[in-house]
């Protein structure tokens, strides 16, 4: 943080992408990179108060929760699962590409994220479609009657399985809702990487980026199992 | 003066540009500040004028000035108002977003551009609840406690916690920003220990910030998904769990109350060295306890559920860990008592409301270990005892901080000094004001008066005229320096850069400052506080 250069207003003394009040650009990258830390440890307490509130009805209401976790396509929760890990995947080698100045690979790289993320959404989509069919959604026309029927050995109670559902909506909901946010955020790297903003001096804004799509890879991460992998034991 | 002349030619942040795009587009965290401080204005005369409502109906047993369901309305949107679009921002988003950066040697905040969206997210949140209220009000209470909030309740719930979330965003980024500036942004030579006690309060705040805001926006997002799309997370029916939601609402909202008072605690240092020209005593001891309140303020909630139905032996460790808490806090105060002593004291407006500061927040502090006491606690919750004990903190505690540092750095802010005279008769009648309105609260609280009644028993009507009496004096307390304020605009004495011949590195540029803060970074070389190297400027506002 040394310094002791007169304050200047143009952009003589150092490139366009440094802005005015930090020193030097190693100054600005750490800057804004602690930013986005803290600001997915805000994220983290954001996801943590549906995770508190999991926590207790899963152990208060373990047999509808069951069930319920039964009810969800485990399939097509394992591809969605694949998807975003190999989107992480290609988010890491797109930073690399920045670092390493190869700008068409980086816009392929971008794509190929963008592509994943939108099949993502698109699987969720279907996923809820599903439960709308199946009357899983909580509401007014909201029925377990065929988890009872398929699972009579659990003793369901309806009104505690729509908790697990009203839970699995709000979570799966405000995940997508973070990757529509990450899709419209990576809209904006790649229109700039196909311009070729992004180079070995300046790569910082697809390092934040990256950050950020991790972070709602990992929520997923930890979403699959709490959610779809309760109790997949068969029942007697 | 001969320097009135020069600050009236110098280039600074006021006159470098004119113009309302100017102002609305601006990153620089000065105008940014400047912005803030007639919102939160603005929203503070309206939180006010439904205080006075409130008071104006309770001069008398009977329900008569308002409808039931209008006085419910009023509390409610009191408190959210108050709590939400003043406190929360009030010191850290004016003072601390002008001062913190100047206080740290930088040319600005970290994120000069994020600070301006967390100014727009705050008029959205703030245009969202006017709205609200403008359609008819919600009556729930400021904690939106469950099922009332969620099936009861008729009322523009859902537009006022989306008001809160999204002035909730606004909060985080600006605590976000101050984290990150005071690791990354401070001059050569300023180490940690060498920082302000302002600094040290604002990194604490805004660590709660960080941690507990997004809490009570995910608790009021379900609360809205429960209204809207009928999810159950907290309805009863389903066996969901209301309890659930009053752990996540006091998860954030007492550590919020930290929010409110460290600010203000940082203020007082300021002021309480200057004008006792001494070090402030304890220097480490005072930076340390800041945190530890933003420590120990995060694992007592659940003081807020004693009579709520919390098992007994959560509410023992909840008890004693609210005790806990009372040690930092009575750290500073026997810090800033010790820093009087010997001290060559000159009772500046300032230095009246940081000593007002010290008085109340000790009663409202005190009278928060009653309430941590379960017997006690059964007795007095949802009283005016509870009423009394908050607002000396949130009131004689959080706002006369803010008074104080207002005045205190008014000078710095707009380069004219306000009349002293004014300054000092209006420190008074708040300190009076305020006595009258809440004091006699305890008592009726202790009584048995109940809040949040439009009603009450004749034998308690002595005691609430009283507290009308004070609020109407209370009202014209904070109407006077908003009066002399505009008109020091104009008319008020052109000062030097340091007419307090106060230490720290904001007193060391101009005033008005550049816009960039410094000519040249500075390099510090001094410990903080040094008030035996500074000579005490010859000023009339400084004699007795």
């Amino acid at each position: 943080m040394s310094n002791s250069a007169v304050q200047t207003e143009s952009h003589e003394s150092h490139g366009p992408e440094l802005l005015h009040h930090f020193v030097s650009a190693e100054q600005q990258r750490n800057t804004v990179s602690l930013a986005m830390w803290l600001f997915l440890a805000t994220e983290v307490m954001f996801f943590g108060g549906m995770f508190c509130a999991y926590l207790i009805y899963r152990t208060w209401y373990y047999a509808e929760f069951a069930a319920g976790s039964r009810s969800l396509n485990i399939w097509l929760g394992t591809v969605n699962t694949v998807v975003l890990i190999g989107s992480s995947l290609t988010v890491a080698l797109g930073v690399r590409a920045a670092q390493m100045g190869k700008r068409k690979l980086l816009v392929v790289l971008l794509l190929l994220t963008l592509v994943l993320g939108l099949t993502f959404l698109g699987v969720k989509a279907i996923e809820w479609h599903d439960k709308y069919v199946e009357h899983h959604i909580p509401g007014a026309s909201f029925s377990v009657a065929d988890l009872v029927r398929e699972y009579p050995q659990l003793h369901i109670d309806q009104r505690h399985a729509q908790i697990f559902f009203s839970l699995y909506f709000a979570m799966t909901g405000m995940h997508a809702l973070h990757m529509v946010i990450g899709v419209g955020l990576f809209l904006y790297l790649t229109y700039h990487a196909w311009k070729g903003t992004y180079g070995p001096k300046y790569y910082t804004p697809i390092e934040l980026g990256g950050l950020y799509w991790h972070f709602v890879d990992i929520i997923w991460i930890y979403l699959f199992p709490l959610l779809y992998l309760i109790d997949r034991k068969p029942l007697k | 003066m001969a320097t009135a002349a020069v600050s009236a030619e110098r280039e600074n942040y006021l006159n470098k540009e004119y113009g309302i795009r100017s102002w609305l587009l601006t990153t620089d965290h000065k105008r940014i500040a400047l912005l803030y401080l007639v919102s939160i204005t603005f929203f503070f005369f309206i939180g006010g004028f439904m205080a006075l409502l409130i008071r104006l109906e309770l001069l008398t047993p009977a329900g008569d000035l308002v409808l039931a369901d209008t006085y419910n309305k009023l509390f409610t949107m009191h408190g959210q108002i108050m709590v939400f679009f003043f406190l929360i921002p009030s010191i850290p988003a004016t003072l601390g977003n002008f001062l913190i950066p100047m206080m740290i040697g930088a040319k600005d905040l970290a994120l000069p551009r994020i600070n301006l969206l967390s100014w727009y997210l705050y008029i959205a949140g703030g245009a969202l609840m006017l709205y609200a209220m403008v359609e008819g009000g919600v009556d729930t209470g400021w904690t939106f406690y469950t099922p009332l909030s969620t099936a009861f309740s008729n009322t523009h719930v859902v537009e006022a916690g989306l008001a809160i979330f999204i002035a909730g965003f606004s909060s985080i980024l600006t605590g976000l920003n101050f984290v990150v500036t005071v690791h990354r942004m401070r001059a050569p030579g300023l180490t940690w220990s060498r920082l302000p006690l302002f600094v040290w309060a604002h990194y604490a705040t805004s660590v709660i910030q960080l941690l507990g805001t997004p809490v009570i926006a995910i608790t009021l997002v379900l609360v809205v998904l429960e209204r809207t799309l009928h999810l159950g997370i907290f309805d009863p029916n389903l066996g969901g769990d209301p309890l659930l939601f009053q752990h996540l609402f006091w998860f954030y909202s007492h550590p919020a109350v930290y929010i409110m008072i460290l600010p203000a605690m940082g203020v007082v240092s300021e002021v309480l060295a200057c004008f006792s020209r001494k070090r402030i005593f304890g220097y480490g001891a005072v930076a340390l306890s800041s945190i530890g309140i933003a420590v120990i303020g995060f694992i007592v909630w659940a003081h807020h559920m004693f009579v709520a139905g919390i098992s007994l032996y959560s509410a023992l460790v909840f008890s004693i860990l609210t005790y806990l808490v009372g040690v930092p806090s009575a750290i500073k105060v026997f810090n800033w008592t010790a820093t009087l002593y010997k001290g060559s004291i000159s009772f500046a407006t300032p230095m009246l409301y940081a000593l007002g500061f010290i008085g109340l927040f000790t009663i409202g502090g005190l009278t928060g270990l009653f309430l941590a006491s379960l017997g006690l606690d059964v007795h007095v919750t949802d009283t005016y005892f509870v009423i009394a004990h908050f607002h000396y903190i949130m009131v004689g505690g959080a706002v006369m901080g803010y008074m104080a540092g207002l005045h205190f750095w008014w000078p710095k802010i707009t380069g004219r000094m306000y009349p002293e005279w004014w300054g000092r008769l209006a420190a008074l009648i708040v300190f009076i004001g305020f006595n009258l309105t809440f004091f006699p609260q305890f008592i009726l609280g202790y009584m048995g008066m109940p809040r949040r009644y439009w009603q009450y028993p004749p034998e308690f009507q002595i005691l609430n005229v009283m507290s009308t009496a004070g609020s109407t004096i209370l009202a014209v307390g904070y109407l006077l320096p908003m009066v002399y304020f505009m008109w020091s605009l104009r008319y008020g004495k052109v000062v030097g850069d340091n007419p307090w011949g106060a230490a720290g590195l904001e007193w060391k540029t101009s005033s008005p400052p550049p816009t960039f803060n410094f000519d040249e970074t500075p390099e510090v070389t001094w410990e903080a506080y040094n008030y035996d190297q500074i000579p005490v400027p010859k000023e009339a506002w400084l004699e007795q």
